[in-house]
């Protein structure tokens, strides 16, 4: 058998994350090839659907990344971000879904070391989880419920 | 109750108000909400432990409103769902009489929403026993257990959206549910429809609860959905050391931050 290469959803900020990740390829430093990388605004806009989606969709793993408090190019993004973060994760623990298959970073525009070193990290303890067939099982309902009421 | 009663009578005699919204006893011994609008239909009001109904509810929607100035019988949760969606813009002082009631079944009457601030927090709500030991139950089993426990909940769930309906703080005119472009959540009752529903719907109300236990109470198919909120409720008082509907400040506690939050997950 292939060995399990996981499948990792990158939400990350346009002024920061996004601009790190950049500098890790003008650097030419190498790293793991499982993200997908999504940019947005501001981590404020992160919405927990969107992660929701990304484990009915197959990720095995979810990486959540913005500039460092008090960097936020509008501000507060962040900070209102951390809270989400905070009460979400608990959700999840209480409603028995694995949550550190989410790993969250603050990564600067300087950071491009710490990016690579981030995605390098999570990849690594994605496999070790292995792929998060839980989730995808149950997701599997919406396409055998399409299928019944097409 | 008679003071209730006699109270309601002469709000509506002096046409302070035009209606009292209150409970009433409804078929098969259940009590069911009340809309009293004569005088001489106030006897019919009462007050017992068995109102579960969250008044709250009727009091900013369109079609109540239309009536006219409103008074609503308040036991303790519905006074906290009154200060939540007070500091969420949703009521005006001086649209509504607030005719509290105690778990004593005595009646407070309050001259402005700072008492009943003060009041709700000189007496805390406790929670039923039953959902206390439902709690430990679920803190006390593993993650995979909790996660089983859930879905099999979850897999009774028919989306009737009772849960929703009877609950004051899910006071969106459209629901995030019912968007579909971008549609964010399945329609169908199917067990990922299901779960983010729930799940949505527990974030949706993180921080807002009043602890009322309503949604669960509504639940035809008897999941204990109110226990999320509850959960909830008790972590987010651990990390940030508040609970909803105890403060007239507008800080919810999603639309606020400091920024020595302290988390500890944040690479």
């Amino acid at each position: 058998m292939d060995q399990f290469e996981p499948k990792i959803v990158a939400f990350v900020c346009n002024w920061c994350t996004y601009a790190g990740a950049d500098l890790t390829g003008t650097s030419r430093l190498k790293y793991a090839h499982n993200v997908r990388i999504i940019r947005f605004p501001c981590t404020g806009r992160i919405d927990f659907l969107l992660l929701q989606q990304a484990f009915a969709k197959g990720a095995d793993g979810i990486i959540v990344s913005g500039c460092h408090p008090n960097d936020c190019h509008y501000t507060s993004g962040n900070f209102h971000a951390r809270r989400r973060w905070m009460v979400f994760r608990q959700m999840l623990e209480n409603m028995g879904v694995e949550a550190e298959r989410i790993v969250f970073s603050w990564v600067s525009a300087a950071e491009g070391a710490k990016w690579a070193d981030l995605v390098n990290e999570t990849v690594e303890s994605i496999k070790k989880l292995g792929p998060y067939h839980k989730y995808q099982d149950m997701a599997k309902s919406l396409e055998e419920w399409e299928v019944t009421h097409e | 109750m008679n003071k209730l009663k006699e109270k309601a009578k002469e709000l509506l005699s002096s046409r302070a108000v035009q209606v009292v919204v209150g409970y009433e006893e409804g078929t098969g011994g259940k009590i069911r909400p009340a809309f009293v609008s004569r005088p001489e239909d106030a006897d019919k009001l009462l007050y017992n432990a068995d109102c579960h109904h969250n008044l709250a509810l009727y009091l900013y929607k369109h079609e109540t409103k239309r009536i006219g100035k409103m008074a609503v019988v308040a036991p303790p949760f519905v006074l906290r769902s009154i200060l939540i969606l007070t500091t969420e813009f949703q009521l005006e002082e001086d649209s509504l009489v607030v005719l509290g009631v105690t778990p004593e079944e005595e009646l407070i009457e309050f001259a402005n929403f700072k008492e009943i601030e003060t009041w709700v927090n000189q007496h805390p709500i406790g929670m039923k026993e039953k959902d206390r030991e439902m709690l430990n139950r679920l803190n006390a089993m593993s993650r995979d257990e909790r996660w089983q426990f859930w879905q099999n909940e979850f897999s009774k769930c028919i989306k009737c959206f009772a849960c929703r309906g009877t609950c004051p703080m899910c006071s969106c005119f459209r629901c995030t549910v019912d968007y579909n472009a971008p549609q964010w959540i399945s329609v169908g009752s199917h067990q990922l429809g299901n779960f983010d529903w729930h799940l949505m719907r527990a974030m949706h109300l993180a921080g807002r609860c009043s602890v009322c236990g309503q949604c669960g109470e509504a639940c035809p198919m008897d999941i204990p959905v109110h226990l999320l909120s509850f959960q909830i409720n008790e972590d987010i008082f651990k990390m940030f050391g508040s609970r909803a509907g105890l403060t007239l400040k507008k800080e919810s506690l999603l639309s606020t931050w400091k920024s020595n939050d302290v988390e500890n997950f944040i690479r």
